[in-house]
């Protein structure tokens, strides 16, 4: 790379895990899956703005705000939002 | 070839020849017959570009910004209102380093709505990180034209370039125009922070206060060096085709005493006064600045300066004789003439220079303010 190559002319971000932060920390409401109830539909996954949900489901809680978006969605009422203790 | 042609059509000629991948543009009087024309050479298949009809200047622009980040070469034309409504769009294209080219159709901007010419358009968008060139003729459209694509992409440069020209004084006027066999003139663009799909990423996203200061510098940095730029490319050009331009156009400058200062086809009357006023024995000279970004370093000293602006700044005076002031030092003689296309004849300026009052203000026409 030339000099004049890696001059930085104009802000650019490339895509890393956590740019701004783990903004888990954000979250008042915590969702908690009853794994009972779920039928692994994944309209979850689907709907969720952060794309915090794996394939398997899983709600990566570092990430998630807590929005309840998912809960909401949810057609069995498998996700409940619990308020997080300080 | 020799022709006959306008101002406007001069710039969509040279625009066919340096064939921008993409042209977005929307009409406005007296630009609209650039599109036009460059929209019939898309049309005929003469020019193989992309052609976006928008529905605003701000939406052109934008639609600039984001085929020019993709690394390929960009055109629209605006004037007054339109330039002034893509205004946040201009200053984001010298921002994101985008090596835009603009005709921008000097015109008044209303209210009184007028459509005739005046720079004061152009001038309101001197801060925003363009660089900005005046032409006088037919021919000097065309040419600058085609030096701006190879100015602007210029890896020293990577600014986005106005060409400037007199509405109806030079967009409607016909005068000869000799176009040239481009060859490899403009060199196919490079640009080094092109999007690319493979390694995806965000463009002038969140700037923090420790960050921005860097990228307004650089902005600077590459303004400065565009000076050079700008020199290889005008002499280049008259090494090829014969035809000399620099950052002002001196006529008879060298033993003047009084010289006078303009922008645009006003400065090319005022060669006319000087003439005149040589021929009185007043030993007068016109230099016509052609680059108003980046602003070059004038010769001036111990001459007499009569500055014409076809512009304002309210409150402080004629925006180029304020810009002159500040670089020279020397007096002037500032005079408010052309506004809205108001007729200023080279009998005109020759008086202007004759009723000198250094360090005075004038706005011609007006009674009482002399």
């Amino acid at each position: 790379m030339t000099p004049s190559q890696a001059r930085e002319r104009l802000a650019i971000n490339r895509p890393i895990q956590g740019a701004a932060g783990k903004t888990g920390t954000w979250r008042v409401f915590r969702p908690v899956v009853d794994k009972e109830k779920c039928n692994a539909c994944g309209l979850c996954q689907t709907y969720c703005p952060d794309g915090v949900i794996d394939e398997e489901l899983v709600i990566d809680l570092d990430f998630c705000k807590g929005c309840g978006i998912c809960a909401n969605e949810c057609p069995k009422k498998a996700i409940s939002m619990v308020r997080e203790e300080k | 070839m020799k022709k006959i042609a306008t101002g406007n059509k001069a710039v969509a000629e040279a625009v066919k020849q340096a064939a921008p991948t993409v042209v977005a543009a929307y009409p406005i009087t007296p630009q609209t017959e650039i599109v036009e024309q460059v929209a019939e050479f898309v049309s005929s298949g003469e020019l193989k570009s992309r052609y976006i009809a928008v529905e605003s200047e701000h939406s052109a622009m934008a639609a600039c910004i984001g085929a020019s980040i993709t690394g390929i070469r960009t055109f629209t034309a605006t004037s007054s209102h339109g330039l002034l409504y893509m205004h946040e769009m201009t200053n984001w294209a010298a921002g994101a380093r985008l090596p835009i080219v603009m005709a921008n159709v000097n015109r008044s901007l209303g209210p009184g709505w007028n459509i005739w010419a005046e720079h004061t358009d152009a001038l309101q968008e001197r801060d925003t990180g363009w660089l900005q060139v005046y032409v006088s003729t037919v021919q000097e459209a065309y040419d600058a034209t085609l030096m701006a694509f190879r100015i602007a992409e210029h890896n020293d440069v990577l600014l986005p370039v106005m060409v400037n020209l007199d509405g109806f004084l030079l967009s409607h006027i016909m005068q000869p125009l000799d176009t040239v066999d481009l060859g490899d003139f403009i060199p196919p663009i490079h640009l080094p922070h092109a999007i690319d799909v493979k390694n995806p990423a965000g463009y002038g996203c969140l700037t923090g206060p420790d960050q921005q200061f860097r990228f307004r510098w650089d902005i600077e940095r590459s303004m400065r060096d565009s000076v050079k730029v700008i020199e290889e490319t005008q002499k280049e050009f008259a090494k090829r085709f014969g035809r000399k331009y620099g950052f002002t156009e001196d006529y008879q400058c060298s033993d003047a005493e009084v010289v006078i200062v303009a922008l645009g086809t006003l400065g090319k009357e005022a060669e006319v006064a000087v003439d005149l006023l040589r021929k009185e024995g007043i030993k007068a000279g016109s230099m016509r600045l052609r680059w108003l970004r980046p602003f070059p370093k004038l010769d001036l000293k111990g001459k007499q300066v009569v500055v014409i602006d076809r512009d304002y700044s309210f409150g402080r005076g004629g925006i180029l004789a304020t810009e002159i002031v500040a670089q020279t030092r020397e007096p002037v003689f500032s005079v408010i003439a052309g506004i809205g296309g108001q007729e200023v004849t080279y009998e005109d300026i020759a008086g202007f220079v004759r009723k000198r009052r250094i360090g005075e203000e004038f706005w011609f026409g007006v009674s009482g303010n002399v």
